[in-house]
């Protein structure tokens, strides 16, 4: 070992620590006897029942999981077609100002994203198909339109680095574009879809300035929750909700990554066998 | 054509996808719709790029002609909406325009507009160089590892970014609070004497921290997948040269990062620019960053025009930032597109 290596490994240690005390600092507090930081009270899961029976949290977090179901759905099938776009498409008019508008979400601040879509939807109401009252669907568009460029990303980002010589050679075979879709292309950004609703999931479940502007008064998202619990100081409970979460992401994030280096092994006999169904098939 | 004995999943599901979609494509109800859009001149491809362009033309650009529009437009404090129209036609015979640029000049004269645009450019500015500078050799460490430590590695730093960033902002309060970890430990060691708990919480430095250890995965993951692309035979034949081990880093890795560098600082910059959960759990009072600004503007003060004012204001300062990390995204596909 030189200095180089050492400096590395203490980057590593410290970054790695860093990122990781506070989460841990979470986890070892959610099971403190003690409301107080300071003290240690014994082992308790006292604060998990508390909190299993805290009605407005289970609401708000039955509505958040809805919402960021629905948004992950959306913002896969919008996602997916505007990756498409930009990687296999080519030229067409107004492209650039297409790809402008897919990547700016990534990056524009919430809190004018949020006050945008507002203003949208205050000026719509009244409208036919516009909702009557903000809640669940104003906030699943918002957050559809936040988390779609996400998925562009994911989705554009696989497809450039597959390159199509097996699309083409399939449509030089006749097939048809729907087709070679299907049997094709939908095989090889699979892996890039999945972790494109995962991420636009969890965004959307984290999200607080976007979901603050665009809901009505009435309703209560997670995150919305956990803001005004916590705004008023450390509490426990939140401390449990987050160990919570942390232990379905962490399981979650693993099952897929395991999931995902053998689906990786597999899909290039896959894409092989797609080709010959297509193949086959327009010969058929 | 001979029948395989054994027939795989994938295979299966190929063939099923196959005939249901020689289904569908010979059904009546999908001949007749594709011909009736053919008449109109609509083709699959125009279909495909339609979906997600008018989704993000009503709920990405027309909003922001929307708050560019109430910008212009006079706080009414009763009424709903609570601003004044910017069109009205008088009589059914004139239109009226009245545009005004009262809540513009509001935002230049009043000082706390201007310090809380500066003061979130400074904090911006110092989070995203101190991301760098933790975040550049973690990536480098990462990326010079052993194979099989480096999906660990990079599994871990991908973590947290999954995890919910309110609560991890949250921890902070935890850790820097009087009565927190960070106090505790160092009284129990001896640094801080008992009863006088280093103020952390509530100002500017639990605002940096917040800011970078939220910000810090973006910083590392364009650095990484930069970093790991490099050609190390270079920093080898400049070694072999005589060339000490940190010079051929300054001249060699360093400048080919650069892109990486750049979409690190913009992934980190311009959010952190508009930032507001941060400022507002772990920053003090009177902590002026403009994303807090705009927030209560609008939920406080219900001051629809002037909170607009301060959107197209911030939009107008970051214009230039996404531009930069737009085409640096854009040449970043492409490359990635040749390769």
């Amino acid at each position: 070992m030189n200095n180089r290596s050492y400096f590395l490994l203490t980057a590593l240690v410290l970054g790695f620590a860093f990122l990781y005390i506070p989460i841990l600092s979470m986890i070892v507090y959610s099971f403190n006897e003690s409301r107080l930081v300071t003290v240690w009270g014994g082992f308790s899961v006292k604060w998990y029942g508390e909190l299993l029976n805290n009605r407005q949290m289970l609401q708000a977090a039955w509505l958040s999981l809805r919402i960021a179901t629905v948004t992950a759905t959306g913002a896969v099938i919008i996602g997916t077609l505007a990756g498409l776009v930009l990687a296999r498409f080519g030229k067409f008019r107004m492209r650039t100002m297409f790809a402008g508008m897919v990547t700016a979400p990534l990056v524009m601040p919430e809190v004018i994203t949020g006050l945008s879509l507002l203003l949208l939807f205050v000026a719509l109401a009244g409208w036919p198909l516009v909702p009557d009252s903000r809640g669940f669907s104003t906030i699943t568009i918002a957050h559809i339109t936040l988390t779609m460029s996400y998925v562009t990303v994911v989705v554009q980002s696989r497809l450039s680095s597959m390159d199509d010589s097996l699309e083409e050679a399939a449509m030089d075979l006749g097939a048809r574009p729907m087709k070679v879709f299907m049997l094709i292309t939908l095989p090889i950004i699979a892996p890039a879809m999945i972790s494109g609703w995962l991420l636009a999931f969890t965004l959307s479940l984290d999200d607080l300035v976007i979901a603050s502007f665009t809901s009505g008064p009435s309703t209560n998202t997670l995150p919305m929750m956990i803001f005004s619990t916590v705004r008023r100081g450390v509490t426990p409970q939140v401390n449990a909700l987050a160990t919570i979460m942390v232990a379905i992401v962490t399981v979650f994030v693993i099952a897929a990554g395991v999931m995902m280096s053998r689906q990786e092994r597999r899909r290039q006999a896959d894409v092989r066998l797609a080709a010959a169904a297509a193949i086959a098939g327009t010969r058929g | 054509m001979a029948k395989q004995s054994y027939v795989s999943l994938g295979e299966r599901v190929i063939l099923g996808i196959d005939h249901l979609l020689a289904t569908v494509l010979s059904s009546s109800p999908y001949r007749w719709s594709s011909g009736v859009l053919r008449r109109f001149g609509l083709r699959g491809r125009t279909l495909v790029i339609a979906v997600p362009w008018v989704w993000l033309l009503c709920f990405f650009l027309v909003p922001f002609i929307i708050v560019l529009k109430i910008s212009f437009a006079e706080t009414r404090w009763l009424g709903t909406p609570p601003y004044s129209p910017l069109f009205e036609w008088i009589d059914a015979q004139f239109l009226q325009v009245r545009f005004n640029l009262g809540n513009y000049f509001f935002l230049a004269r009043d000082s706390l507009y201007i310090n809380a645009f500066l003061s979130s450019l400074k904090v911006a500015s110092v989070s995203t160089i101190f991301c760098l500078l933790i975040g550049y050799p973690m990536a480098y460490a990462i990326a010079r590892a052993d194979t099989k430590w480096r999906n660990v590695l990079l599994l871990l730093v991908i973590l947290p970014f999954w995890t919910s960033f309110l609560l991890r902002v949250y921890a902070w309060m935890g850790l820097l609070g009087n009565n927190g970890l960070i106090n505790q430990v160092l009284m129990a060691v001896g640094i801080l004497e008992e009863g006088q708990p280093l103020v952390m919480l509530n100002t500017d430095f639990a605002m940096y921290v917040g800011i970078v250890y939220s910000y810090l995965p973006f910083m590392i993951l364009p650095l990484y997948s930069n970093l790991e692309k490099h050609d190390l035979t270079l920093l080898e034949a400049a070694v072999d040269l005589g060339c000490k081990p940190f010079k051929a880093f300054l001249s060699i890795t360093l400048p080919l990062s650069m892109s990486g560098v750049i979409a690190g600082s913009m992934l980190v910059f311009i959010p952190a620019v508009g930032e507001f959960v941060i400022p507002r759990l772990l920053g003090g009072t009177d902590s002026l960053m403009i994303g807090r600004v705009l927030w209560d503007e609008y939920f406080l003060n219900r001051n629809w025009p002037v909170a607009s004012a301060v959107a197209i204001a911030l939009l107008i300062v970051l214009v230039i930032p996404i531009m930069v990390f737009q085409r640096f995204q854009m040449q970043e596909a492409g490359a990635s597109a040749r390769r």
